[in-house]
């Protein structure tokens, strides 16, 4: 039996992994409530600001905090392009479909990668990521902690964005009622694209922050995508509070199974939780009834 | 069927029944690639492409299927004619319970997509962590003589799984052309296009879908055995791998979803397109990983983007064999 102590650390680093998680996943939560579109792509964007991170890091010595800047915004734009060429003509086309479509760019996103740095993982080192602040037994990692610091710093950017700006608010008006925002005179397709292009400025900052944490190969893309369902499945596809709270969930229940069983076995937790939530709460556990 | 499609598949079949007799083993692979992914291709079909129901874990029920047959083999002792029908029943109870959760709790679209890769992740850790099939490190066959035909243990030279693997696609395309034209493919026809609708007419819906989830588990379970009797290696992480998912519904969403030749079509496509990828490569000399991938990511891109319903549907109208 693990020490209290150890425990208590190991929460600790679970927690603050977790959202880091929650911030990858509520780019895939604003992107469903909003365009109804479920981006099979997410796992393997997040690999992709992974990526450009150590890029910038080894060509600049840009510490990945830095990275955020520049990286956001590229995938803002590179989310809004993606949306608007490829994915609005999908829109009224079924499921199966869209699936594919995004299934095929993620084919693509993964072997690119592939292509570019090769199968060996690579990493960023800066100093920070060795120290800790320590409050009694427990230790706070800096590199997490600043990593969850600013997951916060930008997903309450976002919910401001929602909440108090216009653009947000028409955003929101697009997800709740379609047709009357049609109706009113927004212009959904561009609506829709900004929004692919937040979400995938979430996942650049998250991908930027996850460097600081792990190693990335390409991939890693699938297994991120699918942590990203679990995450706001578990929250509550569309619900923001719910992502961030869903990947706190995930980030803690996977340390925990990682002390306790193998680290190999975490992921099943995550999955077993996941087919509790579809089959008992399907909206979410902090998700509204449809 | 007009007399035209009848012609047409009397000559592909009667090429593919005497193809072993002067093809090259490398060709008698390929085929039997393609074979592979047309009957595993054709089982998704009965669930999505009949029935609407749309799954993306079916490489659960090809790696139960294969396991389940491969450790009563390897560790019991027990041949794959046993082997097969423990693996479909057991197929079959998953489906079951997977169909009977998902249906009773009426999860659709989407969510239940997402509920089918669950399924099939949490039984490929599941897998890696069971010790009796060798756990993450594999589980394997003994490569048996490939000269000496053992049909009881299913052990033999190309040429036989060959026969076995067409004669199951053969087999697959009769069952799905007369399932799809008898009551139950009428209902599924009508649950996939409007459920609400098929239910007021007074269908059972709720039976109808198991009733296809059942079917199609089944016969990816024979599937799963073939390929564990062919390929004489398995590992959790490749054959119960969402990709492997992906790759038996390619093919039928290329051919056509909810046709009966797409999924044989789609299979030849991309079977033919992979290895001619490869063979174009390697005669240039590029060796960077990846670039094959990319290429059959662009294809399947520009299929899904300007073929919405498949290859089979255009070609059928061109060559005047109806559906």
């Amino acid at each position: 039996m693990p020490s209290i102590d150890l425990i208590a650390n190991v929460v600790v680093a679970g927690l603050l992994t977790g959202l880091v998680y929650g911030l990858m996943a509520l780019g895939l939560s604003v992107i469903f409530g909003v365009v109804r579109v479920v981006n099979f792509a997410h796992g393997e964007m997040m690999t992709i600001a992974m990526y450009a991170a150590v890029a910038l890091f080894g060509a600049f010595k840009l510490d990945p905090f830095l990275s955020v800047v520049p990286v956001a915004i590229v995938f803002f734009g590179l989310g809004y392009a993606m949306q608007a060429g490829l994915i609005n003509p999908f829109i009224t086309r079924p499921e199966h479909s869209q699936f594919m479509l995004l299934v095929a760019v993620a084919i693509i996103m993964v072997n690119v990668l592939l292509m570019i740095f090769g199968p060996s993982a690579l990493n960023v080192q800066v100093d920070y990521q060795l120290e800790s602040f320590e409050l009694g037994p427990v230790l706070f990692d800096k590199a997490r902690m600043y990593a969850a610091g600013m997951a916060l710093a930008t997903s309450a950017g976002l919910f401001a964005f929602f909440k108090y700006t216009s653009t947000g608010k028409a955003i929101r008006a697009c997800a709740d009622n379609n047709l009357g925002a049609k109706v009113i005179g927004l212009d959904v397709k561009h609506l829709y694209a900004l929004t692919f292009g937040l979400g995938s400025a979430c996942v650049a900052v998250a991908g930027c922050m996850m460097i600081l944490l792990v190693d990335v190969v390409p991939t890693l893309g699938p297994g991120y995508t699918l942590l990203a369902f679990v995450i706001v499945i578990i929250g509550g596809l569309g619900s923001m509070p719910g992502a961030l709270f869903g990947g706190i969930l995930i980030g803690v229940s996977e340390a925990l199974a990682g002390l306790f069983f193998a680290p190999s076995a975490k992921s099943m937790f995550g999955f077993a939780l996941l087919i509790l939530v579809l089959l008992f709460r399907p909206q979410g556990l902090l998700g509204r009834k449809p | 069927m007009n007399p035209r499609a009848r012609l047409l598949l009397g000559a592909l079949l009667a090429v593919l029944l005497l193809l072993p007799a002067f093809a090259s083993n490398y060709v008698i692979s390929v085929a039997t690639l393609i074979l592979y992914f047309a009957f595993t291709g054709q089982a998704w079909n009965v669930m999505m492409g009949f029935a609407g129901q749309l799954s993306l874990g079916h490489s659960l029920y090809v790696g139960v299927g294969a396991y389940v047959a491969a450790a009563m083999f390897v560790n019991l002792g027990i041949g794959p004619w046993l082997g097969l029908w423990v693996a479909i029943l057991v197929c079959m109870a998953l489906g079951a319970a997977i169909g009977f959760l998902a249906f009773r709790f009426g999860i659709s679209g989407v969510y239940f997509a997402l509920l089918t890769i669950a399924f099939a992740e949490f039984t490929r850790v599941g897998f890696d962590h069971l010790q009796w099939t060798g756990g993450s490190g594999g589980l394997f066959l003994k490569v048996a003589q490939r000269e000496q035909m053992d049909l009881l243990n299913f052990r033999g030279p190309p040429a036989m799984y060959y026969y076995a693997i067409l004669a199951l696609a053969a087999g697959a395309l009769a069952l799905c052309a007369w399932l799809l034209r008898s009551r139950a493919g009428y209902y599924w026809q009508a649950i996939r296009e409007n459920e609400e609708a098929a239910q007021a007419l007074g269908i059972n819906t709720f039976r109808y879908k198991m009733f296809a989830v059942l079917i199609s588990s089944a016969m990816t379970a024979v599937s799963g055995v073939f390929f564990a009797f062919y390929y004489n290696n398995l590992f959790p992480e490749q054959i119960f791998h969402i990709s492997r998912s992906i790759e038996i519904i390619l093919g039928p969403i290329i051919g056509g979803i909810g046709t009966l030749f797409g999924p044989v079509l789609g299979a030849f496509v991309l079977t033919v397109l992979a290895d001619g990828i490869t063979e174009l490569l390697a005669l240039f000399g590029v060796e960077v990983p990846g670039v094959k991938q990319v290429f059959y990511g662009v294809v399947l891109l520009g299929v899904v983007m300007f073929l919405p319903n498949g290859i089979w549907p255009s070609l059928a109208k061109k060559i005047g064999v109806g559906k």
